[in-house]
């Protein structure tokens, strides 16, 4: 036995240990920072006048309702048009198309959508949207999100069914399941989980998006309702205010990005727990 | 190429059948509930079922048994159709089955399955409470008032002797009960459609001595309702559970015939070979 081959493999080891050890720390100091930093600035402009007024023109009181609310509504309008596009497509490609040439066609495709900047769907949807409508509007921006949320969902749909066993779409059609039954009934209900998470996870990524909703709702000053109007929400509004000279935009732009944060952590925090209990 | 076995294989069941009615003379007149007719299987350009003729006698157990890649699990996952899920994989010849031919490609796939039931080697329960793994097959073809669809499932679990078991737990997770349990849930979902015939795949082949002596039992107690057919790789099994044994060798039935005859009184070679150890 030789004891210096063993030594140096141990040595080799604790070496390694520690810049992985390194590594890791770095990474949640940044993240901390970032975090704490935010929480900092953005818990200062927190109060009860945020969720109950509009955006102020500079130096006057003001809140962020109406971009809260264009937020929430457009990322909504996302979520609800891109989800089931997103469903239908990943329960082709891994009930119907398994092996078709069109599932690997679909498949590449949306790799690249997934990888796609969001800015170049937002100037997407402004050529056919925004030009064709001759104005901006809150139609458009949650098109634009629904053109993000559809390939996470695509994907997270086609791999979460390909997870569910054969055995178990096997033992459904054997008791004279029609297809759509057992994927309706048995494959959707053990991808369940995975399935949701994948529509959390979208929904986490539009809801911070600036560029697709530059091009498409633009932004607002005013309260809005009107879908067919351009239409105010945090990313623009944080976008708008930070690069502002007044410091109390500036407070504002730093309260709009905690809430975009902590709104993202809640989902993702939400999908974890998601995660874990199918896993028990 | 097998050409040769076709007129070979046919008539050389004939007498062995005539043998077995005068030994049990006694017993009532059986009924040929399924017919296999010359029945081959292709894998692609793979042929692993070469010209198949058997009997499967209503209110019987058929045992299927052979070493691996025989093609005993092949021939069982063609009475219900099963394969049919899979693109490349074909049969032909017939099988009759009440006047009706199983094969025909406008068999309505569905009817079949919910008349020819099957049970698979690993245990697949669905992932919902036990009550709903059992009811969710009723409900394919039956709309039942709640009580009487609770009569049915309780009826179901007592069959499959997994009511005591369960009782008080009905709608908890199919998930969390034990394998063995698994088993008999699986079971109590194929007969609560009041199939004709019950396949089993293997079913005790993941489970401990005393959940197959549970099974076993519990096969011995539906025969007096079902036709069964049982594929095993433990030919103990197959002398305590069944009436009629078939014995195949690389995708051809060597011998059928009485359990016993079989088993003490082989006419073939090939399965005294098996029976004994020699191979397989």
């Amino acid at each position: 036995m030789n004891l210096a081959i063993y030594k140096r493999r141990r040595v080799t080891n604790q070496v390694i240990m520690a810049l992985s050890w390194f590594a890791a720390a770095s990474g949640i100091f940044v993240l901390a920072l970032i975090l704490g930093t935010l929480v900092y600035k953005g818990v200062a402009g927190l109060s009860l006048k945020v969720f109950t007024q509009t955006t102020p023109p500079p130096g006057s009181d003001g809140g962020l309702l109406n971009a809260i609310y264009g937020s929430a509504i457009m990322t909504a309008l996302g979520t609800v048009i891109g989800t089931p596009i997103g469903i239908l497509a990943g329960t082709y490609m891994a009930e119907y198309g398994r092996g078709a040439r069109l599932t690997s066609v679909v498949r590449f495709i949306n790799d690249i959508l997934l990888s796609a900047p969001s800015i170049v769907i937002g100037l997407f949807v402004y050529e056919i949207l925004v030009v064709g409508m001759h104005h901006f509007s809150a139609w458009a921006g949650g098109v634009a999100l629904a053109v993000l949320v559809l390939p996470v969902v695509v994907r997270t749909t086609e791999d979460m069914l390909l997870l569910v066993p054969d055995s178990m779409r096997e033992a459904s059609a054997a008791l004279g399941s029609p297809r759509w039954v057992v994927i309706m009934q048995v494959a959707y209900r053990a991808a369940r989980a995975g399935m949701i998470t994948g529509v959390l996870l979208a929904v986490a990524r539009i809801t911070g998006e600036t560029a697709p909703l530059l091009f498409t709702a633009f932004n607002n000053q005013f309260m809005s309702t009107n879908m067919n109007a351009p239409m105010a929400n945090l990313p623009s509004v944080i976008f708008q205010f930070a690069l502002s000279p007044y410091a109390d935009w500036q407070k504002l732009a730093w309260t709009a990005a905690l809430l975009i944060t902590v709104a993202v952590l809640v989902l993702n925090i939400g999908a974890r727990a998601l995660t874990s209990s199918r896993n028990k | 190429m097998n050409e040769q076995t076709v007129p070979a294989a046919v008539p050389m069941q004939k007498p062995r059948l005539d043998m077995r009615d005068n030994h049990d003379a006694s017993r009532q007149a059986l009924v040929e509930k399924v017919s296999v007719r010359d029945v081959c299987f292709y894998y692609g350009d793979y042929m692993a079922l070469k010209h198949i003729s058997l009997p499967i006698y209503e209110r019987k157990v058929t045992a299927l048994i052979g070493p691996s890649g025989c093609g005993k699990s092949t021939l069982l996952r063609i009475f219900n159709r099963m394969y049919d899920l899979y693109p490349k994989q074909r049969a032909e010849g017939e099988i009759l089955f009440d006047g009706g031919n199983v094969l025909d490609p406008k068999q309505d796939l569905n009817l079949l399955r919910a008349r020819i039931g099957m049970v698979f080697q690993k245990p697949t329960p669905f992932p919902m409470s036990i009550y709903d793994n059992i009811a969710f097959g009723i409900r394919l073809y039956e709309r039942l008032p709640k009580s009487e669809m609770d009569d049915r499932v309780e009826s179901a679990l007592k069959r499959a002797a997994l009511w005591e078991e369960v009782k008080g737990k009905l709608n908890s997770s199919g998930l969390g009960l034990s394998g063995g349990q698994q088993q008999r849930l699986c079971i109590a979902r194929t007969i609560a459609v009041r199939p004709e015939v019950v396949l089993l795949d293997e079913p005790t082949s993941a489970l401990d001595p005393i959940a197959t002596a549970k099974v076993e039992e519990l096969i011995y107690q539906l025969k007096n309702d079902y036709t069964i057919v049982i594929v095993t790789h433990n030919m103990q099994q197959a002398a305590r559970v069944a009436d009629y044994t078939a014995f195949m060798y690389l995708g051809e039935l060597v011998e059928f015939g009485e359990t016993r005859q079989v088993f003490t009184k082989p006419t073939k070679s090939r399965t005294e070979d098996y029976i004994t150890g020699r191979f397989g």
